[in-house]
């Protein structure tokens, strides 16, 4: 296993285009994280210290902090379709399989540095998460710090799936501006199957069954936290109340897709004729 | 012997195009073996089918004594297909280096392989800023890594210009003595005729031919023979049953042997006969004229 996230991180790391991109996708979110826990002072007309709003509070930073961190993964999803990318355009993809690489291996080498790199960012966001927890919180008690950091694990596995789909688009388009709009057909196909079940049935079931759309599972990991943060400010409006706790089955749901999307990649380069 | 590859009715179709048809051969340790066969014949589809790159329809293949799975049998294999394929963003010394990871060998061999084709002193130079030739060379060096137990090449000299040419079959020729198995696929038959001992014919994915090089036709080899006294040397030898064919060309006769014969022994006959020969060469068939004649007769 070492020797295969080996392989492929070295060919990540020496090639500066890649190297960016992951430089901007952990350092990014890391930066915006930073700035916005400092005070900025409008010309002494106003402050804005987003501190001082709560959302720097065990356990509701968590919450906060995987959602925003969650929306730079774009710039990584662009690295994992490159490296299919150029493996066909370069075509070593078929001189690592003669130089003795076994196809599940390729797979294999691509999957576990996906894995890799959701876990470095998820120990990254955790551990910004909590120094500013630390710094802002008004609760600093062990049970409040930690409760709710199944937010880092949701993180994590959203990540890891989303990067997989980017895996099987890859693999299946061979160019990587071709897998990333593949992505955004996804997203609006998923929309317009969405649309078509609250057309032939009701709201509540088609939402029930978006859930298990790949892309709004993913996305159903992590709830938005505004209605959160409102709720916090405006805890007498109950209309407000929603369900952004991560379950289990969501977890599962998530799971079940990355499983399918790396067998796909599979069996879609076993059947291929290079 | 000790079987390397055993290939047994392999067979590749491409939607209606049958690439390569009910293939079998089997290539021993030890000798120099050229796959030979005009563009589209199959040579680099049967290529890529050991390589684990193409799939095959139906057959079987199996590398070494079949007990080895393909993608660990080729750790012991070296192959160069086509073009050189390496990441154009990383060194000579970092592609091999990847190379070597792949293929489990340490690291100490690369500089010793660069040695051998002449690339130590552009170790650290990009890949993409080398000449074609160099990048075969590095692919070369890159085969070379795990001191195979057979060396594949498949069209190794194309697009290269003559010197690049020459440095490659000075490589090859020398990677031979060294009684490293090669399997050379080529459709440059000058190329394949001064390395190789034994030849795979292939025509549109059908073998032709397989075994030793001078054994591909029957043949007895032939004479070019010149006299002033034309008409009467062609006289004697269209009446002597040891002479089938016989061909002028301008004066040039050329007459093909039925039976052995040696240089002296027709030299003393016509001597006899009291003809003096002005021109007397035997000659066996080049691979060319027996490749071309094999393909046509079929």
């Amino acid at each position: 296993m070492l020797r295969l996230l080996n392989l492929e991180l070295q060919k990540l790391l020496l090639n500066n285009v890649s190297k960016v991109l992951i430089f901007i996708s952990f350092i990014l979110p890391f930066t915006v994280l930073i700035l916005s826990s400092i005070k900025i002072n409008f010309f002494n007309l106003f402050t804005l210290e987003l501190g001082e709003l709560g959302v720097f509070n065990f356990p509701i930073i968590w919450h906060i902090t995987t959602f925003f961190a969650s929306q730079f993964k774009f710039f990584f999803a662009i690295v994992v379709v490159s490296m299919i990318g150029n493996e066909y355009s370069n075509k070593t993809l078929k001189q690592n399989l003669i130089d003795g690489l076994s196809k599940k291996e390729f797979i294999l080498s691509k999957f576990y540095t996906i894995v890799f790199f959701s876990l470095l960012a998820t120990i990254l966001i955790g551990v910004a998460a909590f120094c500013i927890g630390m710094y802002y919180s008004s609760y600093k008690e062990a049970s409040i710090i930690f409760r709710e950091t199944n937010f880092l694990l949701a993180y994590f596995v959203k990540l890891v799936g989303f990067f997989s789909l980017c895996l099987l688009f890859g693999m299946l388009v061979k160019r990587s501006a071709f897998a990333l709009a593949f992505l955004f057909v996804l997203y609006i196909l998923e929309w317009i199957v969405f649309g078509l079940l609250v057309w032939q049935t009701n709201m509540e079931l088609a939402e029930k069954i978006q859930n298990f759309f790949p892309l709004k599972s993913m996305y159903k990991l992590i709830d938005q936290p505004f209605q959160r943060i409102m709720m916090t400010k405006f805890p007498e409006k109950m209309d407000l109340a929603y369900d952004y706790a991560v379950h289990w089955y969501e977890i599962v749901i998530v799971l079940v897709w990355t499983a399918i999307f790396v067998i796909l990649s599979y069996k879609l380069l076993k059947n291929r004729d290079l | 012997m000790e079987p390397i590859l055993t290939i047994t009715n392999l067979t590749k179709k491409f939607g209606y195009l049958t690439a390569v048809q009910d293939l079998s051969f089997t290539i021993n340790k030890g000798n120099v073996y050229g796959i030979l066969g005009p563009n589209g014949s199959g040579k680099s589809t049967t290529l890529g089918i050991v390589l684990n790159v193409v799939n095959k329809t139906s057959g079987n293949f199996h590398w070494f004594d079949g007990n080895i799975s393909t993608h660990n049998a080729l750790k012991k294999v070296g192959a160069i297909i086509e073009r050189p394929n390496f990441y154009p963003y990383m060194t000579a010394y970092q592609n091999l280096k990847l190379v070597c990871k792949i293929k489990e060998v340490p690291f100490e061999k690369i500089e010793e392989k660069l040695e051998i084709v002449g690339l130590l002193d552009r170790k650290d130079h990009k890949f993409r800023t080398y000449s074609l030739g160099m990048k075969q060379r590095l692919a070369i060096a890159s085969a070379l890594l795990n001191d195979p137990e057979i060396l594949i090449l498949d069209e190794p000299t194309n697009g290269l210009d003559p010197q690049g040419i020459h440095q490659i079959r000075e490589i090859i020729k020398s990677i031979a003595a060294n009684g490293t198995t090669i399997l050379l696929a080529s459709h440059l038959l000058d190329e394949v005729e001064k390395v190789c001992s034994h030849v795979v014919v292939l025509r549109k994915g059908v073998k032709l031919y397989s075994g030793r090089v001078d054994e591909m036709i029957n043949s007895y080899g032939f004479f070019q023979l010149k006299a002033t006294e034309q008409s009467q040397l062609l006289n004697i030898l269209e009446t002597n049953p040891t002479f089938g064919k016989i061909t002028t060309e301008n004066d040039l006769i050329t007459a093909f042997l039925n039976e052995p014969m040696d240089a002296s022994t027709l030299n003393k006959l016509m001597f006899e006969k009291g003809i003096t020969l002005s021109h007397l060469v035997k000659r066996k068939e080049s691979l060319e004229e027996q490749f071309l004649q094999l393909t046509d007769n079929k």
